[in-house]
């Protein structure tokens, strides 16, 4: 292994790493910025921001409508971003890569354009306990409007699903199981392949919800079997406005459009519109061309700085902060399940996690406090909010040190 | 600038021990109020006789600040008329966004004082004014539940 300050053993260089991203350099009241607060969104490396730039000065037009150069080439970064998802993915065409703004309008699509049709009165939603509000809502809207009832498999103790019933809740009534591989409040991953399989096996179409998996595991929807597989862009080192949804042809195909206009149609009468082969039938209007330009940037960035390192890396620093977290008085630790990626969601006695969250930050420590679009989690572990430390690619070891200050230090104050 | 210029004792005591921390039997007023955002709900009960506030409580879930906020308040305006109290909100309201009135003393103010430090906290000032809404929420006998987000 060659390149200064290599870490021997690990391969991976997180000063090397931290230079490319602007944001981090930086202090906040006084203090350098320790940025904990991934989960919600992810800063942007350099060449994210030059990619960006560099289309909007050189190749900026419109997608898919001009004969000129400029719109040549918004049109070919445009469908190279699409490409670089759909390899990144592993989708069996890129075709099957419809962008989106981001995780939530693109489980609103698929609620909307394939359950507000698939579904029926008796039918049966099946979603877990520890969704975001966006895996939420839309499937209850969509409920609401067919007659159709929503499931919710329970969360185990340690904030792993409950497999068991899970399995029990999966009927022939179940038309679309929908749940997160990545829990944004506990970091607990679940197992998707396993969850799909089961929910195939009554032939439920199964939307995974992977905005909190994509920035930190390897994923391959053809190995998983899922129908559908959404995140979003601002999470995973890339822009925000900007996301893809990833739909199985077959179900794309059979599907109606989820918003009407331009770029969706094929042709237009006033009697009849014929409407586009997918992808474009679900992209309605000019998309935002740049932001997919982004996100394109973002993942080959990933791709070159290796998933299974950043992985190893994020994983070094949850262990310690876990560890450190844990042995300190006061400190209830909410999700302990074995497999997790990258977050640590915790409580302290007597101190409410906004005050936790303003000491950090006097710190120059940004971890979120509050109840992480996830209320019906936190009622399940009887806590009105949590504090929530989450990992990115950049975040060194010994920046635990200023948590553990922060932490240490709202203790003492209302002790 | 320290998170001790936000936490300062007298909050820390009205958080730990709030006052006038429960239901007042025969409110003819209360309100309830809460702070999408963080979660904080409080809600104000308020016993009138005439035009002054005999007895006030308050009950709430939160915050320190948003707590020790609804502590300070119900001390502050026992006793006072409504008329008072309602001016009161407005005093407070201008003190945790730095827009306190110059000729206003610390004296005055009393135990308020120690909110200032709110206004170099931007993200807490609904936290601060969460109780003092559903107060004027209470004193108007509106229906509504009171949110800091309106
Ligand atoms: C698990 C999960 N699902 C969905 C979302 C929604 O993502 P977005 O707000 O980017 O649409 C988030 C982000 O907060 C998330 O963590």
């Amino acid at each position: 292994m060659t390149g200064g300050g290599v870490l021997e053993g690990t391969g991976f260089d997180v000063k090397r790493i931290r230079e490319q991203f602007p944001a981090l350099d930086q202090s906040v009241h006084g203090r350098p910025l320790v940025y904990f607060d991934n989960a919600a969104t992810t800063h942007k490396p350099q060449r994210v921001i030059d990619a960006v730039s560099r289309h909007d000065s050189t190749d900026n037009a419109n997608v898919h409508r001009g004969v000129h150069t400029l719109s040549q080439r918004a049109t070919d970064a445009y469908e190279r971003a699409r490409q670089r998802v759909a390899s990144f993915l592993n989708t069996e065409r890129a075709s099957e890569v419809v962008f989106t703004r981001g995780t939530t309008e693109a489980i609103n699509l698929v609620a909307n354009a394939y359950g507000g049709t698939a579904l029926e009165r008796g039918d049966e939603i099946l979603i877990t306990g520890m969704e975001h509000h966006s895996n939420i809502v839309p499937w209850q809207q969509v409920a609401k409007r067919t007659g159709a009832t929503l499931q919710v498999a329970p969360v185990a103790d340690d904030g792993s699903l409950d497999l068991g019933a899970f399995e029990d809740l999966v009927t022939e009534d179940t038309r679309i199981a929908a749940f997160s591989h990545v829990s944004n409040a506990l970091g607990t991953v679940n197992p998707v392949k396993e969850l799909t399989r089961l929910a195939k096996e009554e032939d439920a179409a199964v939307l995974v919800d992977g905005a909190q998996a994509v920035p930190h595991l390897e994923v391959d929807v053809q190995a998983i079997g899922c129908d559908f597989y959404a995140f979003s862009g601002h999470k995973v080192y890339g822009p925000t406005g900007i996301g893809a949804l990833y739909g199985r042809y077959g179900r794309l195909e059979r599907m109606d459009p989820y918003q009407g206009g331009g770029e969706m149609i094929r042709s237009v009468a006033f009697d009849e519109t014929r409407f586009a082969d997918p992808p474009q039938r679900f992209e309605a209007g000019t998309p935002n061309i740049t932001g997919s330009v982004g996100l394109g940037e973002a993942l080959t960035f990933l791709g070159e700085v290796g998933q299974r390192k950043v992985k190893a890396h994020e994983d070094r620093v949850l262990d310690v902060a876990t560890d450190r977290l844990s042995g300190l008085d006061g400190v209830r630790l909410i999700g302990t399940a074995p497999e997790k990626a990258s977050v640590v969601s915790f409580v302290l006695e007597g101190v409410h996690p906004h005050d936790v969250g303003t000491i950090l930050d006097r710190k120059g420590v940004a971890i979120r406090a509050g109840h992480h679009c996830a209320q019906p989690l936190m009622e399940r572990f009887d806590v009105p909010a949590t504090c929530r430390a989450s990992f990115a690619m950049y975040n060194r070891v010994s920046e635990v040190d200023a948590l553990v200050e922060g932490i240490t230090e709202a203790v003492n104050l209302f002790a | 600038m320290d998170a001790t210029d936000l936490y300062q004792e007298v909050i820390l005591d009205h958080t730990k021990s709030p006052r006038n921390f429960e239901r007042v039997e025969g409110a003819d007023r209360d309100a309830h109020g809460d702070n999408p955002l963080c979660g904080d709900t409080l809600t104000v009960y308020v016993r009138t006789n005439g035009d002054t506030i005999e007895e006030i409580g308050f009950q709430a879930e939160g915050c320190a600040i948003s707590k020790a906020s609804g502590s300070v308040m119900t001390e502050t305006v026992e006793g006072k008329s409504i008329e008072e109290a309602r001016a009161l909100v407005e005093v407070f309201r201008d003190l945790v966004r730095g827009e306190r009135d110059q000729d206003l003393g610390v004296a005055e103010l009393g135990d308020l004082a120690v909110f200032e430090g709110v206004k170099k906290f931007p993200t807490r000032v609904k936290c601060a004014t969460l109780a003092w809404h559903t107060l004027l929420a209470a004193l108007e006998d509106r229906d509504e539940v009171v949110t800091t987000e309106a």
